[in-house]
């Protein structure tokens, strides 16, 4: 029963989504919705078992005095803090409530935009880095293949900057960078991205008949 | 004053010729802007139809004309499109809709389920309106089925009768030819790299949602390597993004070392919660990778932008990497710095490779022939749009 009770909800469920994108009517779509809310709703709970996780895994690190025991105080006490300032009920200092809210103005909505989001726009800007060190490794002439890949690229970045037009500047139009560009992007590119895009597709459809009809089930824990 | 009226009259006259009312062309003649007894030119081709969207409740009608000659052009420009309903052909009815200049087709939203109606289009140039073009009876209906998506239903069930038809084709015994997939070949190749080198093994199921059939195919791959991490009794380190996928992690890794026999050696530290946020999550991924230096990386399952974070820093590592992502965007990344990459496809059918478990390949070759099928739809419609029959392609489009 461990195992047939999940299966038989999979079923059900799989199934009224497959009924739900093919009849209209209202009151299908309306059960569709509810259903798709309840699990927004079962996802959003879930954040505790997470949030539980956390706490387990630090804590033992901090008691143990594991490498790296320091990283998971500051994580600890940075989660407490927000924890605080975000939800702490009457907490209030001064006519606004500063504290025990994430309105705008308050103190965590400050440490937000102030601490949260420059330390996420730093990890995003560490990409131009790894971009330059992979393209790097990537157009190294080692094969023709990669051969290949340094030429279109070449191509394809001048011809996306107006060095690049300035360079064809007088030659006939499909002999120019941005033409070969447009070109490469356009006809090679996009008939390798929708190969790659209507097999995964179908490999979608499969894997959800699979999870539906209950063929797969290693997700749930085990093949048995 | 007698004087003044005529004099009164030419000047206002003149000042309707130099500064013409709104929606006229400036440069008309006085001529025609003076005219008014004439009215705009009917609007054509009206047809009225029910309206089907996914939220279907019977009470929507579909409007569409075609422009009137004066919309834009001609002498006297419309100004506004006005809309009647009615329950009768010979009735005004009643007023649904002014519509702007230039729009050529409506949704009535206020209908009765089942009741029939006519609708009246008129052109209005702001004094005048043209003869109304009709059309009607259309009655609003409570749809069983979305038509649109009828080539969609009818190529979903020839790919699932193909499916249902391998694998059983499968379980009876026939040999079924999967070919190789180095990336998934290398899965238990890394897995021993790691044990030889004493060091963990890190596997992320990529950052997308449980909801993301992405994650669902990461975690069956995941069930496999937990289980040859068990046999070889190498610690498996599994950072998540999503506490749903934390749980169903923990599951999934714990049965597989119960199965493996080696129930003992499952960790639940390894399977780490460790935020939401997509850079969080890679600063902390990163994290892991630099302190605890696993000797081999695997990605598989949804990534954006953070693919090529956790692959480079893998690569500073020196890790073994494998990576699968259906995002066709973040592909390229994972070629360029991982030592294999499953792409696309190859995410979902590295459960069946690597069980090899016929019911599971039966799936595989019914994708192929899918792909097949798919091939030749492409080919044939693109034949016969050039030959001038565009039906054929028509037939494919949906909503």
């Amino acid at each position: 029963m461990r195992r047939e009770i999940p299966l038989a909800i999979t079923f059900l469920a799989g199934m009224f989504m497959l009924v739900d994108f093919f009849v209209p009517h209202h009151r299908v779509s309306a059960a569709g919705e509810e259903l798709k809310q309840w699990g927004t709703i079962v996802i959003a709970a879930s954040i505790l078992l997470g949030i539980g996780n956390l706490i387990r895994v630090h804590s033992k690190k901090i008691a143990r005095r594991q490498s790296g025991w320091g990283f998971s105080l500051v994580c600890l006490s940075v989660m407490a803090v927000m924890l605080w300032f975000g939800m702490w009920p009457g907490a209030k200092l001064g006519p606004n409530p500063l504290v025990g809210s994430i309105a705008q103005g308050s103190y965590f909505n400050w440490m937000y935009l102030n601490m949260d989001v420059p330390l996420q726009g730093t990890m995003f800007s560490l990409l131009a880095f790894f971009i330059a060190s992979a393209a790097y490794r990537a157009f190294r002439l080692r094969s023709p293949e990669a051969s290949l890949l340094l030429i279109s690229a070449i191509v394809v970045m001048l011809g996306r900057v107006p060095l690049g037009q300035l360079l064809t500047k007088g030659l006939p139009e499909k002999a120019t960078l941005p033409w070969l560009t447009e070109a490469i992007m356009t006809y090679p590119n996009m008939a390798a991205f929708r190969g790659i895009l209507m097999g995964a597709a179908l490999g979608v459809m499969a894997m959800g008949l699979r999870i539906i009809l209950g063929i797969e089930r290693s997700y749930l824990g085990g093949e048995k | 004053m007698r004087a003044l009226l005529p004099a009164l009259s030419l000047s206002v006259s003149v000042l309707l010729a130099l500064f013409p009312p709104a929606g006229r062309a400036a440069d008309a003649p006085l001529s025609e802007v003076v005219r008014e007894t004439a009215a705009p030119a009917a609007v054509t081709g009206l047809q009225a139809r029910d309206y089907l969207d996914n939220n279907d409740r019977g009470d929507k009608i579909e409007l569409s004309w075609c422009l009137s000659a004066d919309d834009g052009a001609g002498a006297l420009s419309v100004l506004e499109y006005r809309v009647w309903r009615s329950q009768a052909p010979d009735e005004q009815g009643e007023l649904v809709a002014t519509l702007e200049p230039g729009t050529a087709a409506h949704v009535d939203t206020g209908v009765t389920p089942g009741v029939a109606y006519y609708y009246r289009v008129e052109a209005f140039d702001g004094a005048l309106s043209s003869p109304a073009a009709t059309a009607g009876p259309a009655v609003g209906r409570i749809n069983l089925f979305q038509t649109s998506r009828l080539p969609v239903l009818v190529l979903s069930l020839a790919f699932f009768a193909m499916v249902i038809w391998f694998t059983r084709l499968a379980a009876r015994g026939t040999n079924l030819f999967v070919r190789r997939i180095p990336g998934l070949n290398a899965v238990e190749e890394a897995v021993g790299r790691a044990t030889e080198m004493g060091r963990p093994v890190l596997y992320v199921p990529g950052i997308g949602e449980i909801d993301d059939i992405q994650t669902i195919a990461s975690l069956t791959i995941l069930s496999h390597v937990a289980k040859i991490a068990a046999e070889y009794e190498t610690p498996l380190i599994v950072p998540t993004a999503r506490s749903v996928v934390m749980s169903a992690a923990e599951e999934v890794v714990k049965e597989a070392y119960a199965e493996a026999g080696h129930p003992d050696n499952y960790n639940p530290d390894n399977i780490r919660y460790l935020s939401d946020a997509q850079f969080a999550f890679a600063g902390a991924v990163s994290g892991i990778m630099m302190r605890e230096r696993p000797a081999a990386n695997l990605y598989l399952g949804a990534f954006w932008a953070e693919s090529l974070l956790f692959a480079e820093t893998g690569f500073e590592t020196k890790a073994i990497q494998v990576a699968g992502t259906a995002n066709v965007s973040q592909l390229p990344f994972f070629v360029t710095a991982c030592d294999y990459t499953l792409l696309g496809e190859e995410l979902y059918a590295a459960s069946a490779y690597l069980s090899r478990e016929p019911k599971l390949l039966g799936g595989l070759k019914g994708s192929d022939w899918m792909k097949v099928i798919t091939i030749c739809i492409i080919v044939a419609g693109v034949v016969l749009t050039a030959l001038g029959v565009p039906q054929f392609g028509r037939w494919f489009f949906t909503q």
